[in-house]
Order: C-alpha cells, then sequence, then structure tokens
C-alpha cells in the first residue's frame, strides 16, 4: 500500500501532518484519512466489536463498518467516526478503538478464540442465574469486552447549531444523477439545494474512468458544480448528509461545518443539524457495493471492489497486489482500472461460469470463488476454488463486488417498503415511497451513467411541471450505458470457518443460519437475534447479504424474506446537533423578574419558580439559616409591613361588550355581577369538573377587566382562554391579551402597609376609599399604575403595580420607605409560611386531581349560570365524604415535625396503602403558631376537624401526632384583612 | 410535520399544540345532562384515517384550527380557523 506516483484528484505540493494512534503521517488536501492511511500503508485500523478480530478499510464512503475512529481527545473527542468522512487538518489526531493495550496486540483477542461459545444470542442463554447478576456482573462484563468507542464523560465544550432551509427542489447527493438534477432544475430558476455527503461533488465520476461527452467526467463533474456555484437561486451543501425524511416534506441533514478545520473561526459551529423543507425531492444517492461472504472474508485487505478503484483512481492510493472477486460485469472495471494505473493485479475471479472478462495482465478464473484468505493482521494470499480445484493466489487486497444496492434507505423513511427487482439482483425504492420524492440513478437501481443523467433530467423536469415552473429540455450528455449484468452470489457454498455478513457487529452466516435454525425466520426477529444490521452501521454493506441468506436456509426467495425497516437516521448524527442550542439555559431560560437588579443587590438566594428566579429570602446580618431569615419576614409582615414581587402571577387584559359574560363561562363563579373597582377570587375548572387554577378578578372597567393566574399555570390558562373564546363562544365580543411581563406587582403587605403607601399614592387609600378587595387607577410615586387591595397573606396588603420598567425603583423605594416602620422585604419562604398559615392555595394543592369541593370551594360553582366544569364538577364521586378533602394539620406538640408529601394514618394504624387516610401538600414552620402545620387532603377532612391522627412519612422517618383543624390557622374572620 | 395555518401560513410542528379531536367544538348546552358531557368529554372514534382535530397555534398567532389529518399518512386534507368550521 503505498501513493502512486501520479494522478488523483489530491493536492501533492502541499503536507499535512496527522497523527493516527500516535504514529505521524502525512497527507494531502483532498485526502480523507482513509485514502491518507491507506496510502501511508496503515492496513489495521480497528478490532472488531465482539472477537476483537484485526479489521482495515472495505469502503471508502459512509458505509464503511470497521474504520471507526475517535477523533480527537479528552471532552471534546467524537468516537465512532468512520475514517472515510474526515477530512485530515494539520494536527489531526485520531485513535483507534475497542482494543486493549494497542490496536496491534489485543487481548481482548482471546474473543476470538472462544467464537464457538459467542454465537448468536449467547448472553442470552450464558448469563441467566442469578438473575440479580445481570446488572452487576454480566452486563458490565459484556459491554467492556464487546463495543466501539467511547465518550469521555465530560461536559461537550463543542458548539453546534440548528438551522432551517427552504427550497422548491432538494437534491440528495451530487453525483450524475444529482448534479444533472439540480442543473436541470437550478437553470429554470427554481430554489435548489444539492446536499451531498463529501466534500467534492460528483459522486461516481469522482471515482471512475469515465466519459461524458467525450470529456473526463471528473471534468464535467467540475463544470456542473461551478456553473450551479454560480447560480444564485441555487445552494451547494458539501458535507451534508441527508438524514432522515419527515411529514410534511421535511427532511433533516447533518452539515458538518468546522469538523475539517484545523483553526475553525471564532463562533462557527462544529456541526449544523438542518431541517429542511421542500415540496419536491430528488433522491440520487447512488448504491452501495456489497460483499460476498466466505471465510476470513474480514481480514484487513479485503474490501469492496468499487471502494478499491476509488482509492486508486481519486486519490492515487494503492492497495498493492490485487485479486478481483466479482459476480458481476462491475467488478471487472476494478481490474482494468488498477491495472491501468500501474497496480498489479493478480487474479480476476468472476463466480459466473462462462462469462467473457476482459483481458489484462492477470490470471482470470470464471466459475471460480474465493474459500479463503491468509495472512495474519493483513491478507497475503487467497484460497481460489474452480472446476480444476483449489490453488493460492497472492494478493495484499481482495477486491469483492458481490452487486450493488441502491441506497434508497431515505424512501422507507415514511413507512413504504422497498420492491426487489430480480433483474439487477438488487431492492429498489417503491414508486411514489414518500410524497415529493422520486428516486434517479443508482439510487433507482439504473447503474449506467447515461440512465443516471438521464433520469436526474426527467425527474427536475417533472419536479417543475409539478412546482408549475416552467423549463427548456435539457439536452442529456452522452455516456457509457452499460447493462447490469449479475448472477447473485451472498455466500460461498461448501467451505468451513467464519464468513462474515456484517463487519461492525461480527456476524457471520453461522449467527443467521443459528438464527434460522432456532426459528428466528422474520428478518426483523434474525435482525435482534444475531445483532446484524444494528449499531452505526444499520447493515449498509451486510444486511440485504444477510437477508438473502436467511432467505435461502429457510427456503424462500429474498422478496418473500423482506427487509428490516429503515429508519431515520441514514447515518449516526450527534446528540450534541440534535440537540443544539439545548443545554444549559437553551433548555431552560431563565425570566427575570423586573424587580431582579434590586433582589441581586440584596443577596437573596434565588428559587426556580418555573422559569422564573425569585427571591427565596433576604439575609439580615447576622442570620445563618434560611430559617431564620423566613421567621423573621414572617414576623415582620405580622408585626409591621414587608414588601415582595409578585410580578410573576400571570396577568391577561380581559376587553369587550362581552367580557363578563366570558368570565362567567370560564370562572366558576359570577364574575359579571362584579362591580367596577372591585376585585373578586376566581375558581376555574376544567371541563372534566377538576379545578384548573384560581386568581383574582379585577374589574377595572364597565367592559374591561384584568385577571391574575397562579404562576405556574398562566400558560396554560392563557391556551384556556383562547380555546373558550374562538371554540366554544366565538360569538362573543371579547378580547384578551398576556401583560404577565408587562407590570411589575409588587405585594405590600402587613399592618403597616397602608401607612407606607399612602404617601406614595396620589389618590386616597383609606378604607373607605379602598375597602378590602377594591382596586383603582392611581399614580404611584408619580408612575401611573394600578392598585388593588387583595391579600395572600391574612394580613391587610395592597398589590400595586406599575409599567415593568419602573419595577426596580418601585421595588427599591418601597423597601426603603419600609425600613423606619420597621419593615422591609420578603421573600418566597416567607410567603410561603403567610399563606399557609392563612390556608391560602397554590399548585401544591391545585394539583389537577382536586375538586372545588375537596377545596372546600364547591358553593363557589355558581348555580344560577353555566360554566365550563359545571355539568361534570356534579358527577357522583367528585364530591362528599369519600373523597380527601382539604383540612389544616398542627402538630401536636411544638417538637413534632411534619413533612410534604407525608400520609396520614389513624393511630395505632400500620403504614400501609389499605390504611391511608390522605397526604400532606404544603408544610411550614409557623413562627405565629410555634409549631409545625401542614394543608392537608384527607378522607372526609371535613368532618374530622378535633381528631388526633399521625402524619408519616418513611423517606425522613417521621411519624408525628396532629391535630386536625379548619383552615386558616389564623385569623379565621378576617378582622386583620379589613382593618 | 408541517401545518397550514390560515392566518400564518405553513409553519412547524413545533409551533403547534395538539389537543384532541375536534369534537370539543360541540360543547352540549349547558341543560344537556351528564350523559351528553361525559360523551363530549370521553367518547372518541379514533379511527385509522382522516380525522377532524383541533391544533392551537400556540407559539403562533394563538389561533384554534380546526384541521382533517390523515393519521395514517399524517397528511393535512383541511386546515380552518376552529371558529369558521363546520360545527
Amino acid at each position: 500500500m503505498s501513493r502512486l506516483a501520479s494522478g488523483g484528484l489530491i493536492d501533492r505540493a502541499r503536507r499535512i501532518p496527522f497523527a493516527f494512534d500516535g504514529r505521524r503521517l502525512t497527507a494531502h488536501p483532498g485526502d480523507t484519512l482513509a485514502s491518507a492511511l491507506m496510502a501511508n500503508g496503515v492496513r489495521l485500523i480497528g478490532r472488531s466489536f465482539k472477537y476483537h478480530r484485526p479489521r482495515g478499510l472495505i469502503a471508502a464512503g459512509s458505509e464503511e463498518p470497521n474504520a471507526l475512529v475517535t477523533v480527537g481527545a479528552g471532552a471534546e473527542a467524537t468516537p465512532n467516526t468512520r475514517a472515510t468522512g474526515i477530512e485530515p487538518y494539520p494536527g489531526l489526531a485520531v485513535f483507534s478503538q475497542n482494543r486493549w493495550p494497542s490496536l496491534g496486540f489485543d487481548l481482548m483477542a482471546i474473543n476470538d478464540r472462544l467464537a464457538p461459545l459467542l454465537g448468536a444470542g449467547f448472553y442470552y442463554k450464558t448469563f441467566m442465574w442469578p438473575a440479580r447478576s445481570w446488572e452487576r456482573v454480566y452486563e458490565p462484563l459484556i459491554r467492556r469486552a464487546a463495543g466501539l468507542g467511547a465518550l469521555s464523560g465530560a461536559r461537550d465544550p463543542g458548539h453546534d447549531e440548528k438551522a432551517f432551509a427552504f427550497a422548491d427542489v432538494l437534491v440528495i447527493g451530487a453525483g450524475p444523477a444529482g448534479l444533472m438534477a439540480a442543473l436541470t432544475a437550478g437553470r429554470a430558476g427554481a430554489r435548489v439545494l444539492l446536499a451531498d455527503e463529501d466534500f467534492r461533488m460528483g459522486g461516481r465520476l469522482n471515482v471512475e474512468r469515465l466519459e461524458i461527452d467525450g470529456a473526463p467526467a471528473v471534468a464535467w463533474a467540475a463544470a456542473a458544480v461551478a456553473e450551479l456555484a454560480a447560480l444564485p437561486n441555487v445552494r451547494l451543501m458539501p458535507r451534508t448528509t441527508v438524514t432522515g425524511v419527515y411529514d410534511g416534506h421535511t427532511y433533516g441533514a447533518l452539515e458538518r461545518v468546522g469538523r475539517h478545520l484545523a483553526d475553525p473561526p471564532e463562533g462557527l459551529p462544529r456541526d449544523a443539524f438542518w431541517r429542511i423543507v421542500a415540496p419536491r425531492a430528488i433522491l440520487a444517492a447512488g448504491a452501495i457495493e456489497r460483499p460476498i461472504a466466505f471465510p476470513d472474508n474480514d481480514r484487513p485487505g479485503v474490501m469492496l471492489a468499487g471502494a478499491v478503484r476509488a482509492y486508486v483512481n481519486r486519490w492515487a492510493a494503492s492497495p498493492g497486489a490485487t485479486a478481483v472477486f466479482t459476480n458481476n460485469d462491475d467488478g471487472w472495471r476494478t481490474a482494468t482500472d488498477l491495472a491501468a494505473a500501474g497496480v498489479p493485479v493478480t487474479a480476476l475471479i468472476d463466480a459466473r461460469p462462462g462469462v467473457a472478462p476482459p483481458d489484462g495482465p492477470w490470471r482470470t478464473f470464471t466459475g471460480a470463488v474465493v474459500t479463503g484468505t491468509r495472512g495474519i493482521r493483513a491478507l497475503r494470499a487467497v484460497t481460489v476454488r474452480d472446476a480444476h480445484g483449489e490453488r493460492s493466489v497472492a494478493a495484499e487486497c481482495l477486491a469483492v463486488s458481490g452487486g450493488w444496492n441502491p441506497t434508497l434507505h431515505l424512501s422507507c423513511h415514511l413507512g413504504a417498503r422497498p420492491v426487489w427487482d430480480a433483474a439487477i439482483a438488487a431492492f429498489t425504492p417503491a414508486p411514489d415511497a414518500a410524497p415529493g420524492l422520486s428516486a434517479v440513478g443508482a439510487a433507482r437501481g439504473a447503474f449506467s451513467t447515461r440512465a443516471a443523467l438521464a433520469q436526474g433530467a426527467a425527474a427536475a423536469a417533472e419536479a417543475l411541471a409539478a412546482l408549475g415552473i416552467a423549463a427548456a429540455d435539457q439536452a442529456v450528455p452522452y455516456a457509457e450505458d452499460a447493462a447490469t449484468t449479475i448472477t447473485p452470489l451472498w455466500r460461498v457454498a461448501r467451505t468451513t470457518g467464519r464468513a462474515w455478513l456484517d463487519f461492525q457487529n461480527d456476524v457471520t452466516t453461522k449467527d443467521v443460519a443459528l438464527a434460522a435454525q432456532e426459528n428466528f425466520r422474520s428478518v426483523e426477529h434474525m435482525k435482534r437475534y444475531t445483532t446484524l444490521g444494528m449499531a452505526t452501521d444499520q447493515g449498509k454493506t451486510g444486511g440485504v447479504a444477510g437477508l438473502a441468506v436467511l432467505a435461502e436456509l429457510t427456503g424462500r426467495s429474498v422478496a418473500e424474506t423482506g427487509v428490516t425497516t429503515f429508519r431515520p437516521p441514514f447515518t449516526p448524527v450527534p446528540i450534541a446537533a440534535l440537540g443544539a442550542g439545548g443545554a444549559g439555559r437553551g433548555f431552560a431560560p431563565h425570566r427575570d423578574t423586573p424587580t431582579q437588579a434590586p433582589i441581586a443587590a440584596r443577596r437573596a438566594p434565588l428559587v426556580e419558580a418555573g422559569l422564573w428566579r425569585r427571591p427565596s429570602y433576604f439575609p439580615a446580618h447576622g442570620e445563618t439559616t434560611w430559617r431564620e431569615a423566613c421567621d423573621r419576614e414572617v414576623a415582620m409582615v405580622r408585626g409591621a409591613v414587608g414588601v415582595c414581587d409578585v410580578s410573576t402571577l400571570g396577568k391577561i387584559d380581559v376587553q369587550g361588550e362581552g367580557a363578563a359574560t366570558f368570565l362567567d363561562h370560564v370562572y366558576a363563579n359570577t364574575m359579571s355581577t362584579l362591580p367596577v373597582g372591585r376585585v373578586r377570587y376566581g375558581l376555574m375548572l376544567r371541563e372534566d369538573g377538576f379545578v384548573m387554577d384560581d386568581g383574582t378578578v379585577a374589574r377595572v372597567g364597565p367592559t374591561q377587566f384584568f385577571i391574575t393566574t397562579t404562576t405556574a399555570a398562566a400558560g396554560q390558562v392563557m391556551a384556556h382562554l383562547d380555546f373558550a373564546a374562538q371554540c366554544l363562544w366565538p360569538g362573543l365580543d371579547v378580547a384578551f391579551v398576556s401583560q404577565t411581563d408587562h407590570w411589575a406587582q409588587i405585594a405590600v403587605a402587613g399592618p403597616k402597609a397602608r401607612d407606607l403607601l399612602a404617601p406614595l399614592v396620589a389618590t386616597p387609600i383609606d378604607d373607605a376609599a379602598l375597602a378590602y378587595m377594591g382596586c383603582a387607577a392611581a399614580d404611584i410615586a408619580g408612575v401611573p399604575g394600578r392598585i388593588y387591595r387583595i391579600s395572600f397573606s391574612g394580613e391587610r396588603a395592597y398589590e400595586v403595580a406599575v409599567p415593568a420598567r419602573w419595577g426596580a425603583g418601585l421595588f427599591d423605594l418601597l423597601v426603603e420607605r419600609a425600613r423606619p416602620l420597621g419593615g422591609g422585604p420578603y421573600g418566597m419562604e416567607a410567603l410561603n409560611v403567610l399563606r399557609i398559615e392563612k390556608g391560602l392555595l397554590t399548585h401544591a394543592e391545585l394539583h389537577g386531581r382536586t375538586t372545588a369541593d375537596d377545596l372546600g370551594l364547591g358553593r363557589m360553582v355558581a348555580s344560577a349560570k353555566d360554566c365550563i366544569g359545571k355539568t361534570a364538577s356534579r358527577r357522583p364521586g367528585l364530591s362528599g365524604p369519600e373523597r380527601q378533602q382539604l383540612v389544616g394539620l398542627r402538630a401536636r406538640d411544638a417538637s413534632g415535625r411534619l413533612a410534604g408529601g407525608a400520609h396520614i394514618l389513624e393511630p395505632g394504624a400500620k403504614a400501609a396503602a389499605a390504611n391511608d387516610q390522605g397526604y400532606l401538600t404544603s408544610v411550614c414552620w409557623s413562627p405565629t403558631l410555634g409549631r409545625d402545620i401542614a394543608l392537608a387532603f384527607l378522607r372526609d377532612g371535613r368532618a374530622r376537624t378535633g381528631e388526633t391522627l399521625r402524619a408519616v412519612c418513611r423517606l425522613r422517618g417521621l411519624d408525628t401526632a396532629v391535630d386536625v383543624v379548619a383552615p386558616p390557622f389564623l385569623d379565621p374572620d378576617g378582622g386583620r384583612l379589613r382593618g | 410535520m408541517r401545518i397550514a395555518c390560515p392566518l400564518c401560513g405553513p409553519r412547524d410542528l413545533r409551533e403547534f399544540t395538539y389537543r384532541g379531536a375536534a369534537k370539543l367544538l360541540d360543547r352540549p348546552a349547558a341543560d344537556a345532562g351528564p350523559e351528553a358531557f361525559d360523551d363530549y368529554l370521553h367518547i372518541r372514534e379514533n379511527f385509522a384515517g382522516p380525522n377532524p382535530e383541533l391544533w392551537h397555534h400556540e407559539h403562533g398567532c394563538r389561533a384554534w384550527l380546526r384541521v382533517v389529518r390523515d393519521t395514517r399518512t399524517h397528511e393535512f386534507l383541511a386546515t380552518e380557523l376552529a371558529h369558521e368550521g363546520s360545527r
């Protein structure tokens, strides 16, 4: 193996240093890692999955099953990358995989000696007892012994992107068919996307010695690419694999953007995952050659015939003395091309008797097969059997062609099954396999260059007609138009030894035979039993041969046997590319309240509430625990005044002549009777009768309401209102808009709340002017806003609202003015304690499985009007003593601890599900009551006030005596609220 | 999948939220009784073929759409604003 003295599409003037397993080697621009390794004489590239057999290249494209390497090291290492798809750059370091201690000397190769024990399904049969050993012993053992590359486990620092593209015509593959299709569509003015896996477009035209219109095909391809590049309506996407076909003419594609660059510019992504929308697509993905199974056909040096001449023609990389083994005419090209390039060809072995292969400086065998190979880590000779017997033929490379399989994978992604074509002994895409997608050229089973060009032009013309784009007829260039002649040969008969079908997963004909013998006769069962066609390879080279062997063994035709299902992606897509932008904050962005800056300035630890971050508490000097701060803040609100941001509440402005009627429909209680300037607590039901959300409704004008939702349910409520207005009562004159982000809303709570606010508000807010549950437009510290007298703490309280940009200033002002009154800011911990003490609800209680009656709010479901959920809420079983009802629980002793999620049991009852009486939803230490308290749901709870029960939490080891009380725990008459 | 919003044009599936059968448009009258509501809430045909469905263009114009989707092919055979749909 070496570089030929001339030829190839490489720039010999420039040298690229790179390293393979630390060995320093040189490539040229135009090389792939695979061609560079071959030119450097590297045959052994990897170890096989199960048996750790030495393996080398067999292919030149993305179908390569063996030559998987890890690119780079450390956190950004990318394992399982095909050497055929890597472009060397200065400093590239790649590493072989699945070997220890080294590629050349791999101790796990002992597996190969144990092969008789390790056939298909061996682990199902072997590692059975004891069952508990599976997770701890067997699985880790198997995973270590068999496998491919490994991730580092470190956080991936790489940068990837997602992108969207739209086109009239997407052309997949830039070989003769794809280029001709793109030219036809592009010249007509259609928006064309041409995607190709390779960095150099041209497909087989770059690797064959062909002529188009009398000129070298390579030149024709280069001219076509240049013309396309100059068209403004055509976008060329090299290094881009279309990986999947999805509904609605949508295609997924992976573009390797920066992986081939030694020093990518700042911000350039490593990969981009594209979603491409195109009403018409042309599948010109070519074909994949298939191997023939014969003993030891996995030895490094046994390659696919088309790949061997690709390495010679495109990269001037010589495989060394080569024998060719074929069952079709196309294999002959490898012998003639190699001889023309000066590579010794030792034999041309054609399995078909009576054919007349071309003459050349080689021994020709017809009606002959290869029955074995020799060599340790690389091929030295092959054994040929014909009518005259067996003989040995020297060969460093055996170029095998078992025929070509159209690359039809994408055509099957929407569920279509391919069709067997006996003439070419291959599956072809079903007509209309995917809407808008037509296969052309080799992907459709038309293997001649002329047919590829003609079908590419025809499919583009058809697409243009469908799109209504006028196009001139394109003359189809002249090119070879050889017929496909092939006699199927899947495995060489009458041989002993293991013959590989799936190189990547180490599946041999014996494994398929075992599957058939054990009655795994469906291809899908055989695949899973033997692992043929699994992993990154998905049977690209071995799949059809595997099922053909299964067909032979089970006495069925290949067509009857069928193929396994092709699913996206066509080639592996890094999760990092699929999830680009979705890590960290991209997964869950932060929403900051308008008061974020003053809260941060007061060093408040933040807690997450959905996407929001809210202050947990405001630490004071000398406080060492959150409890100290929380207890102080609670006492501050109960004794003086506290200031708290409540901007995260969902806020919706509802307007229109029909607004009042609309709110009557969506709230369980009546809102149309609410006077202007008043606020009412509102309860929203789902149509199935359960509680959806609660909040407040303020009537700010005759036809204008301002409603709030809980922080958690803001989005859900908005969608619900959209549904009610558009789908259920479309005739109503009502419009609404979310104003959650527009208003900064700040609660001012405590007996001195009015003292704090009055000097700042231009209008009077004494109890006559603004009674409990009143609201008014107000000038607040010079800013037009609103003031609501509502309370989530049980204290006299106001919520003041100003446009969001004034929120930070208002918060600062209120906190500053609160200090002299003995007040200050309070956070979520104190807010939660205050509301639990007052028996007020959050989504801990409104968790989707509670009804209005469960919550003690059954009477809120107005009887005089209909509302969403009213009928269903009256179903039997949704109210009454058999249900768990909201109660308060108070720890009997001040030292008794409670915990959210604890279950309620009778005294003396065994802690078992059958004895469960209910559960605790909200728990806190009440500084006001001096003990733990909880809101809980207790079976027939309202009738059980005064009982003593137990709150049991096994996770925390709690079993605490509790008294059942009717919430609220504090000020049941609301005297503090009204002042 | 892509859905042709009557207001916004064809848009990516990710902008939409699926709600369920378009039967939800036919809310029974207030006095229709529990059986009618049970049928409205819970009983679905769920057949393989063209199904009338409700989708919400939640991350777009927020229109509720009544569509006919073939559940075998995911083809959208009709798309209209829910309140303009045949009721």
